[in-house]
């Protein structure tokens, strides 16, 4: 039996995200491949006056395009960790590909993992756009140098967890991400209008694993409703620490980098999601959460930005084991990659021969 | 029931399964991430046929078993899959040998039952040989750039051609059920070496020769890595009795 014989088809909140996905994507075919290419050889205050200009008229940057150093510092960082998330969030997800409980949710989850990794390809190359190369950005990676998502540094204890990470964490870049569908430079906002509609697509996924367990025996149920309880507080700090805190907010949103602040997002992730966990009959772990007419949106208790710091500083559960096992991976795949160059250079010379 | 097609299409069903179930389980693991989305891709290749293969062997049973019934709630000794595709990946060299003579198998087979008179086995099979075929160069190109390519990754490949070899027997072993429906891949073995001899040679690896040759798989006998699989691919599914997913 079609195991989403009976599964609602209707997820609160999931059409509009993806509308507006679609809007960035008419207005960036709209727009063509890129906006006027600044003048060759400039000075450096004309080059300033036609990049701002760019900003001002919400054109997009292209890759030929003059940029200040802190605007691509500030993008390098970014999408290198974005990018980051997107390989290191493998691992979690991962967990579960041999025990799937169906041959179909091996298949929907292993399609993920594939889709993750895709993900993470096409932004180590918007971040290669910009100048920096893979090979350093993933050496940073290793190093500890350059951070991944929150997150990530939580297990996946049960299938439960699976359901719940896709539904909430997925979920949650959805609504991270879409603004960035307009990001002032164009390779990354093409690159997010496909990476947002294929993260809302796993969300769906998750809420559709997360429904047939709720529906399910007693333990099933109770195997969702424990990894919601996990998982809510680490996708609530996804949106990282509030607006005040926040180190990079500003010059990212004057450079239309960033459009919203990490607490507008984090509160329309709850206002989204609210609706999603009733027609789940799960609940959400704050007794606090409660509409207010007033504002027009959920009141919530904030993350616990504590606990977010220190996972950030490398203390969450997993961060040590994440970081170990994609060092591991890298260290293991050295030898292929060595014969792979080893190969294609006596290649080129015999040909060239 | 046609017992002599259900016994048949479940040793292609199994052989697609435990192929996918290994190659599943390096996700993550791929030297570079380029490899992480092809070796993503061969599995989901795989476990696609899987599922449409045990479906079929299902439905020829007429017992009510579906896909997960058969995946799921049969013992090791039920399935008939080739001792080759549930041998370990104990590295990069293990993992591109082994699919290269499993996809070069593969491509063989299902080329004959697409032409089959089982007009569903020849669907499967159509549709399936498209998708062994970009396996089988996958792995031809990278046997012969790692054969090719150091000395480590020389002495690697040789070593994961030589563990691997005695496997590919078995794959090419008649019995009554391989006679007694579709195509019987006994004959395949010569063109089989026309496919994988080249590949070796342009490696600069060596054929090894032919001795020892283990079976087994096909009649339930397994290799001790098999339990393994097995336990844990089925561990969540049995713990919980008569739910859906
Ligand atoms: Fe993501
Ligand atoms: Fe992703
Ligand atoms: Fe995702």
């Amino acid at each position: 039996m079609d195991p989403r014989a009976s599964q609602p088809a209707f997820i609160p909140g999931a059409a509009e995200l993806l509308a507006e996905v679609e809007a960035a994507e008419s207005l960036l075919d709209q727009r063509g491949p890129a906006g006027a290419a600044a003048p060759a050889g400039g000075e450096e205050a004309d080059l300033l006056a036609h990049f701002e200009a760019v900003i001002a008229a919400d054109a997009k940057i292209e890759p030929r395009d003059w940029v200040p150093a802190g605007y691509r510092e500030s993008l390098i960082r970014q999408i290198a960790q974005h990018a980051h998330s997107e390989i290191v969030g493998m691992q979690p997800e991962s967990n579960w590909i041999t025990r799937a409980p169906s041959l179909k949710r091996k298949a929907i989850l292993l399609a993920k993992v594939q889709d993750e990794a895709g993900h993470g390809l096409y932004l180590y190359s918007v971040a290669e756009s910009l100048g920096a190369n893979r090979e350093s950005l993933l050496t940073a990676l290793h190093d500890g140098k350059q951070k991944y998502l929150n997150f990530i540094n939580y297990p996946t204890l049960t299938w439960g967890d699976v359901g719940a990470l896709a539904w909430l964490t997925d979920g949650a870049a959805v609504v991270n991400q879409v603004p960035l569908c307009r990001s002032s430079y164009g390779p990354y906002a093409r690159a997010m209008v496909r990476v947002c509609k294929e993260e809302s697509f796993h969300h769906r996924q998750g809420f559709d694993l997360l429904w047939t367990l709720s529906q399910g025996s007693p333990a099933q149920h109770t195997m969702a409703q424990e990894a919601v309880n996990r998982w809510w507080g680490p996708a609530l700090a996804m949106f990282g620490p509030p607006h005040r805190d926040s180190t990079h907010s500003e010059k990212s949103m004057a450079w239309r980098i960033k459009r919203f602040t990490n607490d507008e997002l984090r509160q329309r992730f709850v206002d989204i999601t609210v609706p999603q966990a009733e027609i789940l009959g799960l609940t959400l772990p704050d007794p606090a959460l409660a509409w207010n007419s007033e504002r027009g949106h959920y009141d919530f208790t904030p993350p616990d930005y504590e606990e977010l710091k220190r996972v950030v500083a490398g203390n969450g559960p997993c961060n040590r084991q994440r970081l170990a096992r994609r060092r591991q991976a890298h260290e293991q795949g050295e030898w292929v990659r060595a014969a792979a160059a080893a190969h294609a250079a006596k290649h080129s010379r015999e040909d060239a021969a | 029931m046609n017992e002599k097609a259900v016994a048949y299409v479940l040793r292609l069903g199994d052989d697609a399964l435990v192929a996918a179930q290994r190659m599943a389980a390096l996700a993550t693991w791929a030297p570079q991430l380029e490899e992480d989305v092809a070796l993503a891709n061969i599995a989901l290749d795989l476990l696609g046929q899987a599922r449409a293969l045990l479906t079929y062997a299902g439905e020829l049973e007429g017992q009510g078993r579906d896909e997960d019934l058969l995946a799921y709630r049969r013992d090791e000794h039920e399935f008939t899959s080739a001792l080759l595709v549930e041998q370990p990946d104990t590295d990069f060299a293990a993992t591109m040998v082994k699919l290269l003579f499993f996809s070069a198998y593969q491509r063989l087979l299902y080329e004959e039952l697409s032409a089959g008179d089982d007009e569903t086995l020849a669907a499967i099979a159509a549709k399936s040989v498209k998708e062994v075929a970009y396996h089988l160069s996958h792995a031809c190109a990278w046997t012969v750039r790692l054969g090719d390519g150091t000395e480590e990754s020389k002495r690697r490949m040789q070593t994961a051609v030589d563990e691997l070899w005695p496997y590919t027997h078995e794959l090419f072993a008649s019995d009554s059920v391989w006679r007694g429906y579709g195509f019987d891949p006994a004959g395949l073995r010569e063109r089989w070496l026309g496919i994988v001899e080249p590949v070796l040679a342009e490696a600069t690896l060596e054929r090894p020769v032919d001795d020892w040759a283990p079976t087994g798989g096909r009649d339930g006998l397994h290799t001790e890595h098999f339990g393994y699989l097995v336990g844990e691919m089925q561990s969540l599914h049995r713990a919980h009795e008569g739910v859906s997913w």
